[in-house]
């Protein structure tokens, strides 16, 4: 089968390899459909999380047909359309028995911290991911749900990571009626979490991003306010100024381990690695929200330690709430905001790539090139 | 105002959001939303028909955190620690726990010295690395390159010129070496 495969930072191909085998009685084998690029990916390209190994094939966003299954599955047969969440998780440990799925604690042995992610490096499991044409899926009786006929590919591919983590960053932020929200990145995850605060209630909501084509977005399918910080001396000021000088309610960080913003926090952490992510996003919404108020993460980072600005949470009387997203606990919710018109995850799409041309779609995606937002991948078997 | 007791007035009323904008408050009552309250307890909601996983059987002996009590049941299979940045990856896991910074300085290191074996091994085969096709840099001619980062004001402009140093120097670097070593052999032979 074809696959992408890491070469090392900013350095991808496609190979030859083989087809994964069932490893695990609850194993399926799936032939990719459609797979996506995501934020995530980029601190992988970029070389940044620990234990990245060349040879690994990329990849947590997927869709496909069920192919093969092992000897204990029940709930899925080859034939099926499944979507499979990015979190692989067990269903039964102590984490999943509660909701927490992206915490499974069955599934990766490498770390304790992290759950297990499709083609996220081995600090998440060592698990090849969906940009090939074939992946192995474990726990397929817990994790893959089947796609319903009314909805689209392009929509259904959306809500194995970008549309569910949205979401969640909202709910993360415990938006009540009439709440000013401020969504830090205007990327995916930020345009979906702008999307979902109005579901939510929320009185108002700003964006931020410094990508001129990514606010436009933000303007028109999220009907947000928007602001580009690199046109600001001092974004935080100015958004004293936008909130009557008391900050925001909510502010959500979509941007996690390579934010820009200040040349020295990015390049510590995104060119050279000494932290673990630039945390510019992160406290200039510890900075602008208003004290008392909440400040949601689903912006990623890495394990080692980045200079958060903890002072100004812990005097201000903050509530920081953060996970990765429980994707498949989002799903019925957001089938019903898909049915009923509320929300039309494919909006975002822009570029769809064949799986043979993907080293571009990654330096398209990470230099920000050609109004870029979200790149599909068109695996080559279909 | 913060200097005053009263909550902003509100720009748009709960009836001009409804009407301007799709699904408004459809999820006001935090019943709607999944993941509240954050922790759910129900263990039959996931589909899994277990207490306890079957165990995956275990091919090599695969490395993992000293934070875990046992091998989790299921695990990855790709890419075995194999070389140099193997010994240097199976060390850190077997020695550090995830709160140490050691643990994760040394797999950082271990994917930087991984990347060069593998850069040199490619020598050896019909396909070897290619930092310009691997990259995907090409696509700065087909796709917009400079129209994309200009006429906006964009904050990664100012670092963006590190990256092609960062993955290009060490490939400049190693065919210098590789030439001069090349000319130091050609004057040995003919002295
Ligand atoms: N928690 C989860 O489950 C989860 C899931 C998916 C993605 N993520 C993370 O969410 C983040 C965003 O993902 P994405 O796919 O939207 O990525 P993306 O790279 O497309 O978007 C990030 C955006 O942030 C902007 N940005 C950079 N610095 C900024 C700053 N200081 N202030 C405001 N905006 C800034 C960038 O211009 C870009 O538009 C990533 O860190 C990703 O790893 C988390
Ligand atoms: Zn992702
Ligand atoms: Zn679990």
């Amino acid at each position: 089968m074809r696959a992408m495969v890491y070469r090392g930072p900013y350095k991808i191909r496609v190979e030859e390899k083989d087809i994964p085998p069932i490893e695990h009685p609850n194993d399926a084998i799936v032939r990719v459909t459609r797979a996506a690029i995501c934020g995530s990916d980029l601190h992988l390209y970029h070389g940044m999380m620990p234990d990245t190994r060349v040879g690994m094939t990329f990849g947590h966003e997927f869709i496909g047909v069920v192919e093969q299954v092992g000897s204990s599955v029940r709930n899925l047969k080859p034939g099926d359309r499944v979507m499979v969440p990015f979190n692989i998780f067990c269903g039964t440990c102590y984490f999943c028995a509660r909701g927490l799925y992206s915490n499974c604690h069955n599934v990766n042995p490498n770390a304790t911290a992290v759950g297990g992610i499709y083609g996220y490096s081995h600090t998440c499991g060592g698990y090849d991911g969906g940009q090939s044409e074939y992946v192995r899926v474990p726990f397929a009786d817990v994790g893959p749900g089947l796609i319903p006929d009314w909805l689209e590919d392009e929509d259904a591919v959306l809500l194995t990571d970008a549309l569910p983590t949205g979401y969640f960053g909202a709910q993360l932020g415990s938006i009540v009626e009439g709440d000013t929200v401020i969504v830090f990145g205007a990327g995916p995850v930020g345009l979906f979490a702008a999307k979902s605060s109005w579901l939510m209630g929320a009185g108002r909501v700003i964006v931020i991003d410094h990508l001129e084509y990514r606010l436009e977005k933000a303007r028109t399918f999220a009907h947000a306010e928007t602001y580009n910080f690199a046109e600001y001396d001092d974004i935080v000021v100015e958004m004293k100024k936008a909130t009557d000088f008391l900050g925001a309610d909510v502010v959500i960080d979509a941007v996690g381990a390579e934010a820009d913003g200040n040349f020295l926090q990015h390049v510590t952490s995104s060119k050279f690695k000494l932290q673990a992510g630039s945390p510019i996003a992160l406290n200039w919404a510890i900075d602008s929200v208003r004290k008392g108020g909440t400040v949601s993460v689903v912006g990623a980072y890495g394990p080692l330690f980045s200079s958060v600005k903890f002072g100004d949470a812990m005097n201000k009387g903050l509530t920081l709430r953060m996970n990765q997203c429980p994707v498949k606990r989002q799903w019925p919710r957001l089938l019903e905001h898909i049915r009923n018109g509320h929300l039309k995850p494919s909006d975002i799409v822009t570029h769809r790539i064949p799986l043979e041309h993907i080293a571009e779609g990654y330096h398209i995606f990470s230099a920000k090139l050609d109004n870029c937002i979200k790149p599909l991948v068109i695996p080559s078997a279909n | 105002m913060p200097y005053t007791a009263h909550k902003p007035p509100r720009v748009r009323s709960n009836e001009e959001l409804r009407a301007a904008i799709p699904g408004w408050g459809a999820d006001l009552d935090p019943k709607d939303r999944p993941s509240v309250p954050k922790e759910q307890f129900d263990p039959e909601f996931s589909g899994a028909h277990w207490e306890f996983p079957e165990r995956q059987p275990e091919k090599w002996p695969r490395e993992r955190s000293i934070e875990h009590k046992f091998l989790t049941p299921v695990f990855g299979t790709t890419t075995p620690p194999k070389g140099l940045s193997g010994a240097i990856r199976k060390y850190s896991y077997k020695k550090y726990s995830e709160g140490r910074a050691a643990h994760w300085l040394l797999l950082l290191a271990a994917d930087r010295v991984d990347a060069w074996e593998h850069h040199l091994a490619s020598f050896a085969t019909l396909r070897p690395d290619n930092p310009i096709t691997e990259t995907g840099v090409l696509s700065e001619f087909t796709r917009h390159g400079i129209a994309s980062r200009t006429g906006t004001k964009r904050a990664d402009l100012n670092h963006q010129w590190i990256d092609p140093i960062i993955v290009g120097g060490p490939w400049i670097l190693a065919g210098g070496l590789a030439i001069a070593a090349a000319r130091r052999l050609a004057r040995l032979r003919q002295t």
